[in-house]
């Protein structure tokens, strides 16, 4: 089987049913990284030795007669904020490579692997996940598959670029104001970003406590719900984990979207949206017969309290770092931390006090829809090194504005699954935004669509120096 | 037609146009014959002081460009009417 482009349920199934080996599976993945990571840059490390012993112990496994796990034999990497034991956890600074090397796996690895997932390595992120481009002066850009010369989004950009580029089915990223959903957008696969407080962000380098979120990127509806069912369950190294029982939804996804009533954000998310992107949602609410907007309210004035929050709880945390070693940080991180670090407590306060007005007032919408459709990102992927772009006509820095779209929505928690529609010359992605706690939803939703044709992850080119 | 963001001296018709206005009020620009600092650079190196943080002087620029957006973007959600009861998002439980 080509494994380099095989699904990780069509991985495990083969696993399983001896038709190949785990071993041969993660050879074949560590051989891809060799190969193409030169031109991607989505490693920062790569666990050759480790993934070989687990691939080996699941296949001992399988010789013994025994059932193997539903991940059993897929290779899978992880953002650079994810504790993996023996491995400094760098969350893409220089400063953290002095760190001593993590004790223990982040919990979310170790679910993973319980079921069978094989880890090869960490991936390439933004400094301190303070990012939405997947550029890093310490370890150079993560590149899009689709066009090398181009963002792959940010922070989670190696995870993208590795997903998209064939080199891992799987890849585990972070999302605290849309670092899943934008590199999913810019390099063409689904991302889901879970209700905040689902999954288990224990052993992870944090950024804002109260909008971190973790979870997985992969290259279909179904890789993810196998991905997040595996992750789900409470974990007391956690305080913000919710104490729910596992709520499998892979299980759930041949519902499709039948019965469901879904709405277009209007206002704020259709606002200086380019023309691809306006085409990627126009065809995805045609394909679902999607004809009604409605507005999220003050979702301008929900992005701007998120900012304030991001910045404040972003430059508290690293405030020891900034006075002793600010000249490690990348500038761009560093000096947008320490301008985070100067805001007056005031202005957070009202800030958190709006967070949960919208809160009311977004939720209230969800007693009428089950499903809201918005962009992902307001472009497809700039080049790397862009520092502007212009949107409705007015200049922007790209850094700071790739996730306008996303912010509203992960400020107040709700799960979001990204879609990519596979336009030319590069894709772009959709957000199915839910109520909290209804992943399945927007999951049903995803994959409806990737079933009528309407979403998938394309194959890029990686020969010829791609 | 690509245009800038608009200055604090355009009319303040959008929200986010207000709320750049009402922190340039807060921190005005002062003339270049003025010999009175710009009060945000102040406010910079007051923060500093106050934070223990030495701010090298090639940092300062950007540090401003920042801090001036972000304020505009908090005054943008402090302009925003909430009763005094409002609760804050996080909430703590003994």
């Amino acid at each position: 089987m080509d494994t380099a482009w095989a699904h990780a349920s069509e991985i495990a199934a083969a696993v399983s049913d001896s038709r190949t080996s785990a071993t041969a599976v993660v050879g074949g993945a560590l051989a891809r990284i060799a190969k193409h990571d030169r031109a991607l840059n989505a490693f920062t490390a790569v666990t050759e030795e480790r993934a070989l012993a687990k691939a080996a112990a699941i296949d001992a496994e399988r010789a013994r007669g025994r059932r193997l796990g539903v991940l059993a034999g897929v290779p899978f990497a992880v953002k650079n904020l994810f504790d993996i034991a023996g491995l400094p956890t760098l969350a893409g600074s220089k400063i953290n490579r002095d760190r001593a090397p993590a004790a223990r796996d982040a919990t979310v690895i170790a679910r993973l692997e319980a079921h069978g997932a094989v880890l090869v390595g960490a991936l390439n992120m933004g400094e301190y996940a303070y990012d939405f481009t997947g550029e890093n002066v310490h370890d150079g850009a993560s590149r899009n598959p689709h066009d090398v010369s181009r963002m792959t989004g940010g922070s989670s950009g190696g995870s993208g670029g590795a997903v998209a580029g064939g080199l891992v089915p799987i890849a585990l990223g972070s999302d605290t104001n849309g670092s899943i959903r934008v590199p999913a957008s810019l390099c063409g696969i689904f991302g889901l970003k879970p209700t905040y407080g689902r999954l288990s962000r224990a052993h992870t380098f944090p950024f804002v406590a109260s909008l971190d979120h973790v979870g997985p990127l992969a290259r279909s509806t179904r890789d993810l719900a196998l991905a997040y069912d595996a992750m789900q369950g409470h974990d007391d190294d956690d305080p913000v984990c919710a104490r729910r029982p596992v709520e499998a939804v892979t299980p759930l996804l041949a519902r499709g979207s039948e019965g469901l009533h879904i709405a277009i954000a209007g206002g704020y998310f259709r606002a200086g949206a380019s023309a691809p992107a306006q085409t990627a949602l126009a065809r995805v609410a045609a394909a679902l017969g999607v004809t009604n907007e409605i507005e999220l309210p003050e979702a301008k004035r929900a992005r701007a309290a998120a900012y304030v929050i991001t910045a404040s709880e972003g430059g508290a945390l690293h405030l020891g770092r900034l006075r002793t070693r600010g000249r490690d940080f990348d500038p761009a991180v560093r000096d947008r931390l320490i301008a985070g670090a100067m805001i007056p407590a005031a202005h957070v306060a009202k800030a958190q006090k709006f967070r949960r007005w919208y809160r009311e007032q977004v939720l209230a919408l969800f007693a009428r829809v089950d499903a809201v459709l918005a962009l992902a990102t307001p472009c497809t992927a700039p080049a790397i090194g862009q520092r502007t772009f212009v949107l409705d006509g007015v200049e922007l820095p790209v850094r700071a504005s790739l996730g306008i779209y996303t912010q509203p929505i992960s400020f107040i928690g709700l799960p979001v699954v990204a879609v990519p529609v596979p336009l030319q010359p590069l894709p772009i992605g959709v957000q199915i935004i839910a109520a909290p706690w209804r992943e399945d939803v927007a999951l049903r939703i995803a994959h409806a669509l990737e079933q009528a044709g309407i979403v998938a992850a394309t194959r890029p080119s990686l020969e010829g120096g791609k | 037609m690509t245009k800038r963001a608009k200055s604090s001296k355009s009319k303040a018709k959008t929200p986010r146009a207000r709320a750049k206005a009402r922190a340039r009020r807060m921190f005005p620009k002062r003339g270049r014959k003025t010999a009175k600092r710009d009060p945000l650079d102040s406010f910079v190196d007051a923060a500093a002081h106050a934070l223990d943080l030495k701010i090298e002087p090639t940092w300062k620029g950007a540090i401003k460009t920042n801090l001036e957006v972000t304020l505009a973007l908090a005054a943008l959600c402090a302009d925003f009417p909430l009763p005094d009861d409002a609760e804050p998002a996080p909430v703590f439980s003994a």
